[in-house]
């Protein structure tokens, strides 16, 4: 890979080597051969074209076609120690059961989604009046894939009401490092451009946390 | 092997393809090697007719087992010995497609029941000294595949590098997987069902009493009786090819253009479509036996997977976890659809195996995977080779 996303390199940081990972709309396979030569992970993948399939089949990787809304029922309780939802949530058509599902299959889901409560999309609306278009929301109303934006704040409060744990949370943005927050901070719902957490359901043992673990989110000017 | 063991009753070099020696075979097994079967008959003088192509390397590592179709047959590729036609599968085997002769070692052999050199109905029972009609034992999906283990092993191959069939080759592939996993380096199904469906029963069924009707059928007597229920069989056959096609394929195909100009007011094929099912069913009879047609239908029939294992179908695959598997289906395929494909893949992930799964977008139905579909090559191509790097093949 010559540009390694930002997003994959703490995807990276965040799995432990060796484990069994499932990456939800995987595309042409690039973090999963990432994370099979880095961290020799067992990975699978669950992708929607035919194409990225076949790209995915000639990587050696182990990838099945379907799409998150309907075929993720296919995958047994359990089977994985992380499942990875990679700027996808906000295209699905339903996020909450998506969301539940990926922690049915695995201890640990890693999901990233773009923050529609960043700065830049508040003051693109505020001062336009149109739909934002950022360098994370690239495509205009009628054609953009996501139908489901959320803001990071909604993103928390969605993980209260599912009782599912933020076990570390990171702002990412285009070409800088990714940078640990606490996602419950209202301040992080305007910087943050893209967020990735990563998530697990009460009762799973805790893994090695990257930032201080979610507080219940305030209710502030967030 | 010792005395009494399989032998080479017939092997040539055809010499017609451009890579690699092309083999033409017929394995016969002793008495001491009878094929017990699932009904719990056996068949002594068991033949399996078969070909290779291409060479098993020095570490044995690269053989690929090929199983046909319900009317398929050993001649995957290179020339028809009695046709002159090429094989059914070229577009998938052959130099420069995802089946080599220059890299791997293929073996595709006629399933028992079968009418194209193995042991079958039409063959000669070794105790009457007639042909055994409808005295010939029923076989399953499992006997094919015990058939084909006991040849791929008298070959001198222990462990596959890949077994692959598309319909009722994709079962034998699933079967292979549940029987013989340890043999199996990886498993390419295409376009099949871990079971038959009610639908799937009842095409048959037509088929069989299309055959069953036809007063040349004689009680399955016929060759005795110097007969062939040639008009039955071709009924089956017209009513099953309907199955492979896709309406839209059928519609774009013919639509409803006329043979001449005008209707003829009677029974002849007026339409276009008519007159090709009727060319269709009257092509196989030439190269099909009516009793065979009957055995292996019978043994699509019979054949569910989960069955056998509690009814669950990822029991069958619990000892397949080391095995490379890759199932594809075609979007307008009604007779597996794609969900019987999904069915064997949630299984497959249940059991913890490696699955990968191809939905491939075409109109053409069942018989796609005959067909030239990049989708199908690339993916085919791209899933053997890994595979051949993962085995140290290349």
């Amino acid at each position: 890979m010559s540009r390694q996303r930002e997003d994959f390199r703490e995807i990276l940081r965040l799995v432990r080597p060796g484990s069994r990972v499932l990456d939800v709309g995987c595309g042409e396979g690039a973090l999963l051969d990432l994370l099979a030569s880095e961290k020799q992970v067992d990975g699978r993948g669950l992708e929607i074209s035919p194409e990225g399939v076949a790209a995915c089949l000639a990587r050696g990787l182990a990838v099945v076609q379907g799409d998150a809304d309907r075929d993720l029922a296919d995958f047994p309780t359990r089977g994985f120690d992380y499942a990875i939802l990679s700027q996808t949530l906000q295209t699905v058509r339903e996020p909450r059961t998506v969301l539940t599902a990926l922690l049915r299959i695995a201890e640990r889901a890693v999901v990233s989604v773009p923050n529609f409560g960043h700065w830049r999309v508040r003051l693109a609306l505020l001062t336009s009046g149109r739909m934002p278009m950022t360098g994370s929301l690239p495509e205009p109303w009628w054609s953009t894939p996501n139908i489901h934006l959320c803001t990071l704040r909604d993103f928390t409060l969605l993980c209260d009401e599912l009782g599912v744990r933020i076990e570390a949370a990171s702002a990412l943005a285009d070409g800088r490092p990714a940078r640990p927050i606490d996602p419950a901070r209202p301040v992080e719902n305007w910087r943050a451009e893209q967020a990735l957490f990563l998530l697990s359901r009460p009762g799973s043992a805790p893994a090695a946390t990257l930032s201080p673990p979610a507080k219940t989110s305030q209710d502030l000017f967030g | 092997m010792g005395r009494g063991g399989p032998t080479k009753v017939m092997s040539r070099d055809l010499g017609a393809l451009q890579t690699g020696a092309d083999g033409v075979g017929l394995m016969r097994f002793g008495p001491d090697q009878p094929l017990r079967l699932e009904s719990g008959a056996r068949l002594d003088g068991l033949e399996i007719a078969y070909r290779t192509f291409g060479e098993l390397n020095a570490t044995r590592s690269n053989a690929v087992l090929i199983c046909h179709a319900l009317t398929g047959d050993q001649h995957v590729a290179g020339e028809h010995p009695r046709t002159g036609k090429p094989g059914w599968w070229t577009q998938v085997v052959g130099p420069g497609r995802p089946l080599d002769p220059a890299k791997h070692f293929i073996i595709c052999s006629n399933v028992v029941g079968g009418c194209s050199g193995s042991t079958g109905p039409s063959s000669i029972n070794p105790a009457t000294g007639k042909a055994y009609g409808l005295t010939f034992p029923v076989i399953t999906i499992p006997d094919m595949v015990r058939a084909q283990a006991m040849l791929v092993e008298a070959l001198g191959v222990e462990t596959l590098f890949a077994v692959v069939g598309g319909s009722m080759g994709g079962m034998q592939v699933l079967q292979w997987a549940a029987d013989y996993p340890e043999r199996l380096f990886s498993a390419i199904c295409i376009a099949a069902a871990p079971r038959h469906s009610a639908q799937n029963i009842a095409f048959h069924e037509v088929g069989r009493q299309a055959i069953m009707a036809d007063p040349d059928w004689r009680g399955g007597d016929y060759a005795a009786q110097g007969v062939r229920p040639e008009k039955g069989l071709a009924v089956a056959r017209m009513a099953a090819h309907i199955t492979y096609l896709s309406e839209a394929a059928l519609q774009r195909k013919f639509g409803r253009e006329l043979q001449r100009d005008g209707l003829s007011w009677g029974f002849d094929a007026d339409f276009q479509v008519e007159s090709y099912l009727r060319h269709q069913g009257s092509a196989f009879v030439d190269r099909f036996d009516a009793n065979s047609y009957l055995y292996i239908t019978r043994a699509l029939d019979y054949f569910d997977l989960a069955h056998s294992h509690g009814g669950v179908l990822a029991g069958a695959f619990a000892k397949a976890r080391q095995v490379r598997f890759c199932a594809l289906s075609f979007t307008s395929d009604w007779l597996y659809p794609t969900i019987e494909s999904r069915s064997i893949v949630r299984a497959l992930n249940a059991a913890g195996c490696r699955a990968s799964f191809v939905e491939i977008e075409t109109d053409k139905g069942h018989d796609a995977f005959f067909l030239d579909e990049p989708v199908l090559r690339t993916a085919l191509t791209g899933f053997l080779q890994s595979g051949a790097q993962a085995r140290g093949l290349t």
